[in-house]
């Protein structure tokens, strides 16, 4: 900057900062825990209430199908006269190319493949989460060790684990959801590990943590109490994509031969079904995708209240 | 190996006579190359990377044949309707079955200037098949005398004592046994001659081969993954003459991509359509598609050894998986036409193929008495309500997954059984379970023919011990009648007789025959005169600019 | 700070043992035995096979393999793919073409990203942010071989814009195509980090210092609320060039790149171990490397992180 700059105060009026909203508080009331005041909070966000709706029904369906359609699509089999057809009375979405009905299946395929995402979300926070916080916290060999092993799991492909584990005898004629769930959590962890140990390092020496240790925090208290909540933002934002991600991942699977097999209904099954006849019919695989996008949306929408819920920063008092 | 060394043929040679009227009867039967075209030009087609050394003795998958195939010529090639045309062949004479002389033409050369004669194709044969060279398709020698010695592990013989050089034009060939057929398979990319520089560094050889067909590699050509670049051999003067500048196999991991290329005129001519343009393709080139039937089928096979297989109980059971099929419904919806319902076992491209051969009725779709006879095998030995049947496929290339969840879907719906597709992730992985008879269910079996013969669709999958029988089907009365076909006297007697074979598998149906292949593919307004061989491979030497 | 790398570059050692071993025993462990499978549907010619598996070592126990494939390692000869090409070579082709489209995509998806990311946090709830959500929610839900095939039809087919596949010598121009469709899948993660690290930051005491101080509100941005929600995406952005080199398998099959996705599928599906473990372990100094360079940007973006203590 060549010219000097022209400052008009030194402080900026009282309205304009956002100081006014935050540094209100409640003098009168004792502090409550962490975790019962995030709940205080996210009780009262309308964002939080649409999207735990949202998961209550994609639960609902995926726990009791039978309620949702009329047509059982585990028993009734796929008539080839139907194939490709369109709307009809009794059966609201079409048909597939195999003459299946496009909204019995979405409804039945709900099961696995919210398995299949929440299960292994679930798997890649604990594995990873630990991991990464362990590593990053603390630093110095413990990083070291837990870092590599990261590495290598890292660099172990995808599909070559599918194959491995897809024939171990257990798996061999016994596909599930579950079988999906461990593989991707196997491979899926070390993405986690990473932000985890990325989003404690950033955090591990802010002044909060600091001054907690030197109150007589023990280190494995200032990590759990203080490090670890500062850290969530980075964390829920990959992991409720993540719940997206690993869905679809079952049926990147399919495409390239290794998913669950076709009995196993799943909206990862159906849209990799669906995609040899995208040109000439494209809704088969519009409806799954519609399906797999609200739920992935739900969730986003929960991580982001839960976010602004227990983030301290942003936390109004 | 896929002529089973139980054979005991004897008498006159059949089809060997075919072989010698065959030569000149050939010649396109639709382009016919009079039409003209821009010789100039530089075919683009689509192919894949092959998967050893360009060596022909060791090259048998599509990706690496269709270059050899181009590169080399043979004593014989095929004409568009699988007729044999003789290539380097002046005779090929053999009165008994067993022994064969034959005659070369003169004056023959490869392309690095190096005289073609009796002894190089000896020596030729001799490397494909001794053991310590580990050629892939070795066994394409196995009629020959001396085979088993040569080809046996650990065995230092390097000759095969049934072949012998008379003269620079002349060598005799002795089989083990008598073989009428045997003349036909000489077309087949395993026979042709090699120069003396491959069998001394087969690994150099392979990235730069030299042939002497219709075409020879460009300077570089290879470059891997990549794309494959032949230029015209100009000293070629075989029935196969280029018509174009060149052909450049562009190397494509999926036919979508290469569709997507055709679909820009990036690439001149695409073998097979792939199944998602299947519904679109015929709006998307107009008429510049092709839909013809060449010698490959598709089968289920279901293996003997699973107790509900096997005896009278499994024959009835699979009869009635038969007539649950609805294979038009399935080849018009599924495949829009890409497949042909099958009739019999072999496929309708052939010489002597019959679409009545008494039996066939099995293969016609019949809810009603596909009921009965599941009932029937029931009365003699009760199916496990709880029991799934699976159908095994590889699902990492082939796209079978459409049309087995849509047969699984028909079983269901006629028979009332717990039905499933089961995907094996690699093909090397369901290889492995139909070798070794550890097989659950049925296994999805395909044959593309090697040469154009009704025997090559039974004797190397359906005769007892075959190495490719997976489902170990083993029948004396079959064999007999087999055996009967090869001995026959004239071509029609022994393509009778493997009908007569036919009506045996008709009834016991070791595997279950769905569809013959039909080749789909489209080509580029850039190009004219497109034809397809018998073996549904474009024949690209015949393509011209427009 | 140099000791620090130095030590990280002594711990190469052990993640290059521990991966080619682990790798090593996948390979080993994938069904079917490749030799048989080289025969395709066609009968087995069992002294061929016998000598072909004592050519690839494949008639030794795990053990041993692994040894021979350590030697062969060291003395730089990594051994021959089922081609009988040298995998050096084969290496040598395809981690440039990959290397290309990884880099590529990596600009791609951080830049917008970044700045989308950024508009959408600044703006919270506004039109901009649904929007931004919205499409998002389309790259998430769609797999990429249908996105993919939907823009190399539209673009590279109908609109002629661009060649639907890559040509031979996969130039920056052909891949620009792929790239994109490899980035969208990260594109959404990266803007969700930076969305939601710039929200936070947004109330952070520095940004409120500086506003406080009157800075204008463009440096108040660049300066103190993007360089500080640049952790969580430099994070994500390392990681994920791993994962953008060896996991573009679908992308790469799609647009017809001749790219270590490519390969690395075709030698997996074939058993090929020597291939598999090679591409691999070209794979973990990538990582090992990557993640070190986002550790030392650590220091640089945040002068509060230390790693000498």
């Amino acid at each position: 900057m060549p010219a000097p700059r022209h400052i008009e105060h030194f402080v900026a009026d009282f309205s304009e900062t956002p100081l006014q909203a935050t540094d209100k508080v409640k003098e009168d009331q004792a502090p409550l825990s962490l975790w019962a005041e995030a709940w205080r909070n996210l009780r009262k966000q309308p964002l939080f209430l649409i999207s735990a709706f949202l998961i209550l029904v994609v639960v609902a369906v995926s726990l009791f199908p039978g309620l949702f359609s009329g047509i059982d699509p585990t028993s009734e089999a796929c008539q080839l006269a139907n194939s490709d057809g369109g709307p009809t009375g009794g059966h609201p979405l079409g048909f597939t190319q195999q003459g299946c009905d496009v909204y019995a299946r979405v409804i039945y395929g709900t099961r696995s493949s919210v398995t299949v995402g929440l299960f292994t979300t679930i798997g890649v926070l604990v594995i990873g989460g630990i991991m990464g916080a362990l590593a990053g916290y603390y630093g110095g060999w413990v990083d070291a060790v837990l870092a590599r092993i990261n590495d290598i799991f890292f660099a172990l492909p995808l599909i070559l684990g599918a194959i491995v584990v897809m024939q171990l005898p257990m798996f061999r004629s016994n596909r599930t959801a579950w079988t999906l769930v461990l593989i991707l959590m196997a491979f899926g962890w070390p993405q986690i590990a990473r932000i985890t140990r990325g989003a404690v390092i950033e955090v591990r020496n802010a002044d909060f943590v600091t001054a907690a240790r030197s109150l007589g925090v023990s280190k494995f208290g200032a990590l759990m109490r203080h490090v670890m909540p500062n850290s969530l933002a980075p964390i829920i934002v990959v992991a409720t994509i993540s719940l997206g991600t690993f869905i679809v991942a079952e049926s990147t699977l399919s495409f390239l031969g290794i998913g669950l097999p076709p009995s196993v209904m799943s909206w990862g099954n159906d849209i990799q079904a669906a995609q040899a006849s995208l040109r000439s019919n494209p809704m088969p695989l519009l409806y799954p995708a519609i399906a797999l996008s609200i739920t992935v949306l739900s969730f986003i929408m929960l991580g982001d209240a839960l976010r602004d819920a227990l983030d301290p920063k942003a936390r109004k008092r | 190996m896929r002529f089973s060394r139980t054979s005991k043929a004897l008498g006159l040679v059949a089809i060997a006579a075919m072989t010698l009227t065959g030569c000149g009867g050939g010649g396109s039967n639709t382009a016919g190359g009079s039409t003209g075209g821009d010789t100039s030009k530089v075919i683009i087609a689509d192919g894949s990377e092959p998967q050893r050394p360009l060596m022909p003795a060791d090259t048998n998958e599509v990706g690496g044949g269709k270059v050899i195939d181009m590169m080399f010529s043979g004593l014989v090639s095929y004409d568009p309707n699988g007729k044999p045309v003789n290539e380097l062949a002046e005779s090929i004479e053999g009165k008994d079955g067993q022994h064969f002389t034959i005659k070369i033409k003169k004056d023959q050369k490869f392309t690095n200037g190096e005289a073609i004669t009796a002894k190089t194709f000896v020596d030729s044969w001799n490397f494909g098949a001794a053991a310590k060279n580990a050629q892939l398709s070795g066994g394409f020698f196995e009629s020959i005398k001396g085979y088993d010695e040569a080809s046996k592990e650990g065995s230092t013989v390097e000759t095969m004592s049934g072949l012998k050089v008379v003269d620079d034009q002349t060598f005799t060939v002795e089989l083990s046994q008598p073989e009428s057929d045997w003349p036909l398979r000489l077309g087949y990319t395993a026979f042709v001659p090699v120069p003396s520089g491959a069998l001394k560094d087969p690994k150099g050889f392979g990235e730069k081969p030299v042939g002497n067909g219709p075409y020879k590699m460009a300077d570089g050509g290879w470059q891997h993954n990549v794309q494959i670049q032949l230029v015209p051999n100009p000293d070629y003067n075989g029935p196969r003459k280029a018509k174009n500048a060149g052909v450049t196999f562009k190397i494509y991991q999926n036919d979508d991509a290469a569709y997507q290329d055709l679909l820009s005129n990036n690439l001149d001519i695409l073998q097979t359509i792939p199944t998602s343009a299947l519904k679109n393709y015929k709006s998307d080139l107009g008429d510049r598609t092709i839909n013809k039937p060449y010698a490959g089928n598709q089968t289920i096979a279901i293996p003997e050894y699973l107790p509900e297989w096997s005896g009278e109980a499994g024959k009835l059971r699979r009869q009635a998986i038969s007539m649950a099929i609805n294979r038009d419904e399935i080849t018009k919806v599924i495949f829009n036409g890409a497949r042909q319902p099958a009739k019999d076992f072999t496929a309708p491209v052939l010489d002597g193929y019959s679409d009545s051969i008494p039996g066939s009725d099995n293969l016609k779709f019949d809810a009603t008495k596909a009921k009965d006879a599941w009932a029937k095998a029931d009365a003699i030995q009760k199916w496990d309500a709880d029991k799934t049947f699976t159908i095994a496929y590889n699902a990492d290339k082939g796209g079978h997954k459409a049309w087995v969840e849509a047969v699984v879907n028909q079983l269901k719906n006629t028979l009332g059984i717990k039905v499933e597709g089961k995907p094996y992730a690699t093909f090397k992985e369901a290889r492995n379970d139909a070798t070794a008879k550890t097989l659950t269910g049925a296994i999805r079996a395909g044959w593309q023919a090697d040469y154009p013969s009704l025997y090559n669709f039974l004797g190397p999958i359906y005769k007892t011990g075959a190495g490719s029988n997976d489902a170990k089907y083993a029948n004396p009365t079959f064999d007999k009648a087999i055996s009967d076909g090869l001995n026959a006297s004239t071509v029609a007697d022994g393509n009778k007789a493997m009908n007569k074979a036919q009506e045996i598998l008709l009834t016991d149906l070791p595997a279950i025959p769905l569809w013959y292949q039909v080749a789909q593919g489209g080509w580029s307004d850039k190009v004219t005169n497109v034809d397809y061989g018998w073996d549904g491979v474009p024949l690209y030497y015949n393509i011209s600019g427009k | 700070m140099a000791t620090y790398i130095l030590k990280r570059f002594l711990q190469l050692i052990p993640v290059f043992l521990g991966a080619t071993l682990l790798v090593y025993f996948l390979v080993f462990s994938l069904p079917g035995d490749p030799i048989v499978a080289l025969f395709g549907d066609k009968p087995v010619n069992e002294a061929v096979a016998a000598k072909l598996r004592a050519q690839y070592h494949l008639d030794q126990p795990f053990w041993i393999q692994y040894l021979l494939y350590l030697k062969s390692i060291f003395t730089f000869d990594l051994g021959q793919d089922f081609s009988g090409r040298p995998i050096a070579a084969v290496l040598g082709e395809v981690f440039p073409v990959t290397a290309r489209l990884a880099i590529m995509a990596l600009i791609f998806e951080a830049v917008f990203g970044i700045i989308f990311g950024l508009i959408a946090g600044l703006r919270k709830g506004k039109l901009f942010d649904a929007t931004v959500l919205v499409a998002s929610l389309i790259v998430i839900g769609i797999p990429i071989f249908v996105l993919g095939f939907l823009l190399q039809f539209t673009i590279g087919v109908q609109l002629g814009w661009a060649k639907p596949t890559v040509s031979s010598a996969a130039t920056v121009q052909d891949l620009i195509l792929p790239a994109i469709v490899l980035g969208l899948g990260s594109f959404a993660y990266v803007l969700r980090l930076t969305r939601t690290s710039v929200i936070e930051n947004m109330n952070a005491d520095y940004v409120r210092t500086a506003t406080a101080k009157g800075l204008s509100r463009f440096r108040v941005v660049r300066v103190h609320i993007l360089r500080n929600s640049l952790i969580p995406v430099i994070t994500f952005l390392g990681a994920d060039l791993g994962s953008l080199m060896g996991g573009a398998i679908v992308t790469e099959g799609i647009f017809n790149v001749p790219g270590v996705g490519n390969r690395l599928y075709r030698a997996v599906l074939s058993g090929e171990g020597p291939t598999v473990v090679s591409i691999v372990t070209v794979l973990v100094l990538i990582y090992c490397l990557s993640n070190l360079l986002v550790d030392l940007l650590y220091a640089w973006l945040d002068p509060r992180i230390r790693y000498d203590s």
